[in-house]
C-alpha cells in the first residue's frame, strides 16, 4: 500500500494539482478542462493566464485524443490508456505536461519540428502561423497542423520535450510547456 | 432563406444566421472534435446566403476561446464571406484578452474584408 503514500508524495514534491491517466476522449477533455477551471477560478488567478493555461490544455489533450487513436488502432496493446496529462503550478509558473507513446519511426520528425519551433522568436512564430493556417488542410484526424506553434505562442518560453524509450517500436513522448504566472 | 440557430455548448460555439432580420453572429466557445464537420453547415449556410445577400451585412464573431483547429475553420467562414458585397466584421474581445484582439487581426491580415473591433 505504500505507492499511494509515495506516489501523493511525489505529487506534492511537484506540486502538481490534476495528473490523469486513463482514457483520453472529447468526453474526458471537457471533464479535464472543466475540473481545471474551477481550480484556476477558485485559486484567483488573473484571467489572462487562466486562459494561456486553458489554451494549452485544450492543444495537449486534443494531441493525446487524435494521436492515441491512431497508436490504438496501430497496436492493440498501445491504448489510450498508456498516456499521461498533468498540471504543475509554482509560484512563477504553471506547467502543463503531457506523455504518450509516439512510434520511432515519427520521432526524428517530430523532434526536427519542435527544434525548428524553439528556434523562433514571437515574430516568427506568428508568421509561421499565418503560414500553415493559409496552406493547410484539415487532416483525417482533425488536426490543422497549428497545435505546437500555437502552444510556443501561449507559452512564449521553449517548449521542453524528450522521447524516452519504451520498447523496440515506440517512444514515449514527453512534452513539458510552461505558462509564465506574472503577466 | 432558412435560420441556422445552434445553442451553445461547452465545447460548441452558439450560431445565429438569419437573414430576414439582419443578425449574423458566432459567439462562445469553439473547440469540438470534429470542427470541419461542425462548421460545414454554416459554410453552406453563408454559401447559398452569397447568391442573394442583403445590401450590407455586419457578421459578428465574440468568441471567448477557439481551438487550433476551429481557427482554420473560423479562416474558411471568412473566406466564404470574403466574396459577398457589404460584408463587414465585427470582431468582439474581452477587453483584458489581448490574444483574442491579435487573433482578429491577424484574421483581418488574411482576407480582403474591412474588421471593427469592439470590447465586451
Amino acid at each position: 500500500m505504500n505507492y499511494i503514500y509515495d506516489l501523493h508524495n511525489a505529487m506534492m514534491a511537484q506540486n502538481l494539482i490534476i495528473v490523469y491517466q486513463g482514457e483520453f476522449t472529447q468526453e474526458t477533455t471537457k471533464s479535464i478542462l472543466a475540473m481545471a477551471e474551477r481550480n484556476l477560478d477558485s485559486s484567483g488567478e488573473e484571467s489572462g493566464i487562466k486562459r494561456k493555461v486553458f489554451n494549452v490544455m485544450v492543444e495537449s489533450l486534443q494531441n493525446i485524443v487524435k494521436h492515441s487513436s491512431e497508436a490504438n488502432a496501430a497496436a492493440g496493446n498501445l491504448t489510450s490508456q498508456s498516456a499521461i496529462f498533468m498540471i504543475g503550478k509554482q509560484a512563477d509558473r504553471y506547467s502543463i505536461m503531457t506523455g504518450n507513446p509516439i512510434k520511432k519511426s515519427v520521432t526524428a520528425d517530430l523532434k526536427r519540428k519542435l527544434d525548428e519551433l524553439n528556434q523562433l522568436d514571437k515574430e516568427g512564430l506568428k508568421e509561421m502561423y499565418k503560414e500553415i493556417i493559409k496552406n493547410t488542410q484539415i487532416s483525417e484526424k482533425g488536426g490543422a497542423g497549428l497545435g505546437f506553434v500555437d502552444m510556443a505562442r501561449k507559452s512564449g518560453e521553449k517548449l521542453e520535450f524528450d522521447f524516452p524509450e519504451m520498447n523496440a517500436e515506440y517512444n514515449f513522448f514527453c512534452l513539458k510547456v510552461n505558462v509564465p504566472r506574472e503577466a | 432563406m432558412e435560420i441556422l440557430n445552434l445553442e451553445g455548448s461547452e465545447d460548441t460555439p452558439k450560431i445565429m444566421l438569419d437573414k430576414k432580420n439582419g443578425i449574423f453572429e458566432i459567439s462562445g466557445r469553439s473547440l469540438p472534435e470534429d470542427s470541419a464537420e461542425f462548421y460545414r453547415p454554416v459554410i453552406d449556410w453563408i454559401t447559398s446566403y452569397g447568391k442573394d445577400p442583403n445590401p450590407s451585412t455586419e457578421f459578428t464573431l465574440k468568441l471567448e476561446y477557439f481551438n487550433t483547429a476551429s481557427s482554420k475553420l473560423i479562416l474558411d467562414v471568412l473566406s466564404a464571406l470574403e466574396d459577398i458585397k457589404g460584408m463587414k466584421i465585427v470582431w468582439y474581445f474581452h477587453e483584458d484578452d489581448e490574444d483574442m484582439e491579435e487573433a482578429g487581426q491577424e484574421f483581418s491580415e488574411l482576407v480582403e474584408i474591412p474588421f471593427e473591433f469592439k470590447t465586451y
